[in-house]
């Protein structure tokens, strides 16, 4: 087992004015209500190239954002550094933050993505649907297992141990 | 007679939002007509109506998720005469104009270093695979970093005045609901020298740009406008109050210390049937010619002088390229802007040790008004929210003309005049060449989620057509 206890920070992002776009604001705010020790949350709009400066400090690091399509009610993955040739300042993907961590700040982030399943994002309304709100609980229910169970921490251990 | 092709290329790559650009071009591959569009529409004015007074300033921020803290400071501001708060408290206006400090640096730097930084470093013909940020990381790292550092100490800002990132709640109408502690102020003022150290690097990296491609830059999407910004009742630059300052192509006032309480008394919006965005244009004028431009390049040429030390001497070196008069190359707002971010940061510093940022005396209220209108230089221009409110607290008028609205015909004028320059009679159309129009978009850094009050963000798509419509060709980039 590790002797460490690295610190995982959850980013939750989307728009909670398009309704079930801000499944990930949501789950950030339902665990910051919630605290357990060794996780930390922050929510955004979007990923944006900054977000690689807070990353870099980290261990561990899990993107919670809505999902368009996709298994219900969520599905957790790895994540790999991408290098695009192109990209919006707008947002950047989990891979290119990633990338980002490990280009400017030669750091080895383990990071995850939990694409929590949406299924209304067109209306202009600050709601989440009736699925989604079922979703989001079992997405909770997931993060607070697995923080508590410690296999993030065990996944993340040839980290910890370097 | 010529038949004619259409070049779209939609959206732009590293704008924020969604545009697209048609050019049409006849059988010699001769431009005829060159057009941005705004393809999104989401109808927030018509949103707004209803809603209660006091959540305006937060509902707001959905306009656009790159500058939330202008649209909330601008309704604020508007809201402030809702309830009767002709004037602030001095916590409360200092605490506000930190927040817009944080807002334009953070904006400015963004654009700088993630999207305008390939072009200039690689050239605007360059390999699309090295040019972008990516690119950059790789042949200067230090730079890189730099951008993402102080993009995230303006982010920092925003989040210790506004009190959050999303739906941030610091400016209500009256005032702020928090002051600045001394933690926060402290942690701030230990980066700032580091700050202001970048700020003047990459102010002299926008201006040897300028003044090493001069030739470039005097002709490329450069033409004669009018200017439009705030400036303080001294003729200062002042990115949070002032009053209404327009000017002409050669630098004459049209119009000076204009209360924008009356805006609608000097500015008309033209509505054309092939874009949802608004063109604004000086009544006076008349819309044919009343068009203008707005945000660092207007301002630079508007204001009169600026009141931080390090910036004026930056502000004069850049209005004596034109020997004092105003400056027209499209290409130049990125030495404006960075000119501003210098600004930002020494009103940064000045605010922070100002005692008043850690006073409770917060708010301030008096006799309930039913109209308001705000306004603020936002990082892209100007930014007017106008609101009537009924005796129930409702809004039952909306009218917002934002930044990159302002600049709709400059930049209309900016694609035209480089597809007519680098795209009319080539036999072949490159990359490279469709990449010289979104450079010149990308000097405006606008933001079409907010010029169509829309969210939203799309895939670069090129469509060529033969003169009978047919396509011819498809480039998809993705963003």
């Amino acid at each position: 087992m590790s002797s460490c206890f690295p610190e995982i920070l959850l980013i939750g992002y989307g728009n909670p004015g398009r309704m079930d776009d801000g499944l990930g604001p949501a789950l950030a705010a339902k665990i910051e209500e919630n605290p357990v020790d060794g996780i930390i949350v922050d929510a955004d709009y979007q990923l944006t190239v900054e977000d690689s400066v807070d990353i870099s400090k980290y261990e561990i690091v899990i993107f919670a954002d809505a999902a368009v399509t996709g298994d219900a009610p969520f599905f957790f993955k790895k994540v790999h550094s991408i290098s695009p040739s192109g990209i919006s300042s707008h947002s950047v993907s989990p891979g290119e933050v990633l990338y980002l961590v490990e280009t400017m700040f030669q750091a080895k982030t383990t990071a995850y993505v939990l694409g929590i399943r949406g299924y209304e994002f067109e209306r202009f309304e600050e709601r989440l649907s009736e699925g989604a709100k079922k979703n989001l609980e079992a997405a909770f229910e997931f993060i607070m297992n697995l923080v508590q169970s410690g296999k993030l921490i065990e996944s993340a251990g040839s980290i910890c141990n370097k | 007679m010529a038949k004619t092709k259409v070049v779209e290329i939609e959206p732009l790559t590293r704008v924020e939002g969604h545009g697209k650009v048609s050019i049409h071009l006849d059988d010699h591959n001769n431009v005829k007509e060159a057009r941005l569009h705004i393809v999104e529409f989401r109808g927030f004015e018509r949103f707004i109506k209803g809603r209660p007074f006091w959540e305006v300033p937060v509902i707001v921020q959905r306009l656009c998720g790159i500058c939330p803290v202008s649209h909330q400071l601008a309704s604020a501001k508007a809201m402030d005469l809702i309830v009767g708060a002709k004037k602030l408290t001095p916590t409360a206006e200092k605490v506000r104009r930190l927040m817009n400090y944080g807002q334009i640096m953070q904006s400015h730097v963004l654009h700088f270093f993630h999207l305008c930084s390939p072009d200039i470093l690689f050239g605007f013909d360059a390999d699309p695979k090295i040019r972008n940020i990516f690119g950059v990381i790789r042949k200067m790292p230090d730079l890189a970093v730099q951008g993402v550092m102080m993009r995230k100490y303006g982010q920092e800002i925003i989040k210790a005045t506004s009190g959050k990132k999303i739906h941030g709640t610091g400016a209500v109408p009256g005032g702020v609901n928090k002051n600045v502690s001394i933690e926060e102020r402290d942690s701030f003022l230990k980066d700032i020298d580091r700050m202001k150290t970048w700020a003047l690097s990459a102010l002299n990296l926008a201006k040897n740009y300028t003044l090493d491609h001069i030739d470039t830059v005097e002709t490329f999407a450069a033409f004669n406008s009018s200017h439009l910004s705030l400036v303080r009742e001294d003729g200062a630059l002042d990115l949070y109050h002032g009053k209404l300052r327009a000017i002409d192509a050669g630098g004459n006032l049209i119009f000076d210390q204009v209360d924008y309480q009356n805006y609608s008394d000097y500015i008309m919006e033209e509505v054309r049937s092939w874009s949802y965005n608004k063109f604004p244009f000086i009544k006076s004028r008349g819309h044919i010619d009343g068009w203008y431009r707005v945000g660092p390049l207007s301002r630079m040429n508007t204001a009169g002088f600026i009141d931080t030390p390090e910036a004026q001497t930056a502000m004069e070196e850049f209005k004596g390229l034109t020997r004092g008069k105003p400056n027209h190359m499209s290409l130049a707002y990125h030495w404006a802007r960075m000119i501003e971010v210098l600004h930002c940061v020494e009103k940064i510093e000045e605010l922070l040790n100002d005692p008043d940022l850690q006073g409770n005396d917060l708010l301030v209220k008096g006799d309930r008004a039913e109209e308001g209108i705000g306004v603020i230089e936002a990082p892209r221009g100007t930014l007017f929210h106008h609101y009537r409110v009924n005796e129930d607290g409702q809004v039952t008028y909306c009218n917002l003309i934002v930044s990159s609205t302002n600049n709709n015909e400059a930049m209309n004028r900016a694609v035209t005049k480089v597809a007519h320059d680098h795209i009319s009679g080539r036999p072949k159309i490159t990359e490279g060449m469709l990449n010289h129009v979104e450079v010149a978009i990308r000097a405006y850094d606008p933001c079409l989620s907010c010029a169509t009050h829309a969210l939203g963000q799309m895939p670069l798509v090129v469509e060529m057509y033969d003169p009978g419509g047919s396509l011819l060709e498809r480039r998809g980039k993705c963003v």
